[in-house]
């Protein structure tokens, strides 16, 4: 509370600077520096080792890092015993005390803080009332379907009015429909309470659900971070690119202004200002192609995929490479083989 | 699909087989216990409670129950005191000579008990503890160790310790987790390893022929009465016996944790 207030990020909640973690020949954090702003939900996503549960372990204090500093409204908490951080996790598996019920499970973090018996149960009541569990307190954890008791690891981790809030890939465990309603739930509260907050996930369609700016790690470096629409539409690089979202990466090489030169002998017109003679990657989303554009590709269809709502097909282009396309789903599938046309335009195309 | 049946009641016979083996001698005791004659035999010629009555009559009898059964507790609250911690540091931490300790931990299993008790004795009789029953205790602690390590070593070996970081982030102390958590959850294993140092002092006689002296315990009381007359009074104290330990086995299998989880 003492230091920090002088520089510019002195504002940020959660500030990580410069953190670095080695388990021997492998460092699987990279001096990471990140800052997270008060009420913002910030994702990290990343493949699994890309060193995301890492750093939050370190955020939260069960590892020690080898470098670097993590500050909590400015102080600096790299030493603090997990105890005295004040910070709310849900773990992957919940992590419920079996023997306790609901209500003790929500209850514990009060009592670790000696408050007032009434304090405890008026608190806990309304925990519970948050996440619609009112009328379960006498429940065991393994009583509960999974999604209540992700509910129940929810009201623990936030009743006692943490200063941060760590998410680890909490969702992975629940079916596809309870996962959607979860995380929309789990937005709501963390918008209303206005929780700074950190989510762990390899789900990048949950990631650009929930959160207001993703952190790309892979081999323990940030790759990206950024908004979610900044991060789908404008991606820093092929790792981010690929991750996140469906996607066509070509490289070529800048030729003159507007247009880029593929290895094929390929024109390609884009929007950038490039200088000629710069390597560029290109990254085309399936579903910004059209029956034509001002770039027209040609080829013959290798594989077609109904999904309902679009055409997913992959297409083999004349002399040059294959494209993922997505087309809304109307009329029949065409077959395999068919010869087809599509086209992309210029501002479609994002250049990096 | 024959042959599975065939299969299947070969090792139901094998199965009755072994356990009428390990019942035959119950099915002897039981009724020799209850019988009318005034010496040992079987069948016995008629039914009477006399054995039972002259146990409980007798003040030597008596005497020992009491002494086995403070003995067998003494030395359960002594192993788990001893037990518990050094399970936790053969589980939990890395430190030089820590695989030396785990087979040492075990050693009272391997060394022969008679070794054990000459050495024992030796070593008491200077220390002035031979005929004490909290010499007793001491030995049979040593004895009882290795089921205390046995059971509690699986049971922190299956523990999740995601709950204890749970906690520690929910802002526990380590000794509060500890306290409220730990303990809490390895109760199961904690009851069966007490219950079996209990059951290895109630039952264990070569230890206590060395040590007990004047005071004897059950198992000792039980050895000399054979040597010195044989009356089915050793049947009515054997049943009595058997039906403490069988109260105890039902214990563990109702609070404890099961011995089939404990074998790694």
């Amino acid at each position: 509370m003492r230091t920090g207030k002088g520089s510019g990020e002195g504002s940020a909640e959660l500030l990580i600077e410069g953190v670095a973690k080695r388990f021997g020949e492998v460092a699987a954090l990279d001096h990471v520096s990140l800052s997270v702003a008060q009420g913002e939900l910030l994702t990290i996503l990343g493949p699994s080792g890309s060193g995301k549960t890492t750093l939050l372990k370190v955020v939260a204090g069960f590892e020690t890092p080898d470098a670097g500093r993590v500050l909590v409204g400015g102080a600096d908490i790299t030493a603090l015993l997990p105890a005295r951080r004040d910070i709310g996790m849900v773990f992957q598996n919940y992590a419920l005390f079996p023997h306790l019920s609901v209500k003790a499970n929500v209850a514990f973090p009060l009592e670790m803080r000696n408050i007032a018996r009434a304090e405890i149960d008026r608190r806990v009541g309304e925990a519970l009332a948050m996440v619609e569990l009112a009328g379960y307190e006498a429940r065991l954890p393994k009583q509960l379907s999974g999604g209540q008791q992700q509910r129940v690891a929810l009201a623990r981790a936030i009743v006692f009015n943490p200063r941060l809030l760590l998410l680890d890939e909490p969702f992975g465990a629940l079916d596809r429909k309870l996962r959607e309603t979860m995380q929309l739930e789990v937005r709501r509260l963390q918008r209303r309470l206005g929780l700074t907050t950190i989510f762990i996930t390899h789900d990048q369609e949950e990631a650009l659900v929930l959160s207001d700016r993703i952190a790309v790690m892979n081999k323990g470096t940030i790759q990206q971070i950024a908004t979610t629409t900044e991060i789908y539409e404008r991606p820093a690089n092929d790792f981010v690119a690929d991750f996140v979202g469906e996607s066509n990466i070509l490289h070529g090489t800048v030729s003159a202004p507007g247009l880029v030169a593929l290895p094929d002998g390929r024109k390609l017109m884009v929007d950038s200002e490039a200088a000629p003679g710069a390597k560029v990657g290109l990254l085309m989303r399936p579903e910004r192609f059209s029956g034509g554009g001002l770039n027209e590709f040609s080829g013959e269809i290798v594989e077609a995929v109904y999904l309902g709502t679009s055409f997913k097909l992959r297409i083999a282009c004349e002399g040059g490479p294959e494209l993922l396309v997505r087309q809304p789903a109307r009329g029949t599938l065409p077959a395999a083989g068919t010869k087809i046309t599509v086209g992309i335009d210029p501002e479609a195309i994002h250049v990096f | 699909m024959n042959s599975k049946g065939n299969t299947r009641r070969l090792l139901v016979a094998a199965c009755a087989l072994i356990y009428f083996f390990l019942m035959l001698p119950l099915l002897v005791v039981f009724p020799i216990s209850l019988s009318s004659a005034p010496y040992m035999q079987f069948p016995p010629p008629g039914l009477s409670w006399q054995w039972y009555e002259r146990y409980l009559d007798d003040p030597q009898w008596i005497d020992a129950t009491w002494r086995s059964l403070y003995v067998g507790g003494a030395t359960a609250a002594l192993a788990l005191a001893l037990g518990v911690p050094l399970a936790f540091a053969l589980v939990r931490s890395r430190f030089p000579g820590r695989a030396l300790l785990d087979r040492l931990a075990l050693a009272p299993l391997i060394v022969p008990t008679i070794i054990l008790s000459v050495a024992t004795y030796g070593l008491f009789a200077k220390l002035k503890l031979v005929g004490t029953w909290y010499g007793l205790v001491v030995a049979h602690t040593v004895l009882a160790l290795p089921f205390v390590v046995l059971v509690l070593a699986a049971g922190l070996r299956d523990f999740d310790r995601a709950l204890e970081q749970a906690a520690a982030g929910l802002g526990a102390s380590r000794w509060q987790t500890l306290r409220r958590i730990t303990l809490p959850m390895l109760r199961p294993s904690l009851v069966s390893a007490g219950l079996l140092a209990f059951i290895s002092s109630f039952d264990e006689v070569v230890v206590a022929l060395f040590l007990a002296g004047a005071n004897m315990t059950l198992p000792k009381k039980m050895f000399d009465n054979i040597m010195m007359e044989i009356d089915p009074t050793i049947a009515a104290v054997s049943v009595i016996q058997i039906l403490l330990v069988s109260v105890v086995l039902i214990l563990i299998g109702r609070f404890g944790r099961g011995l089939r989880d404990s074998a790694r």
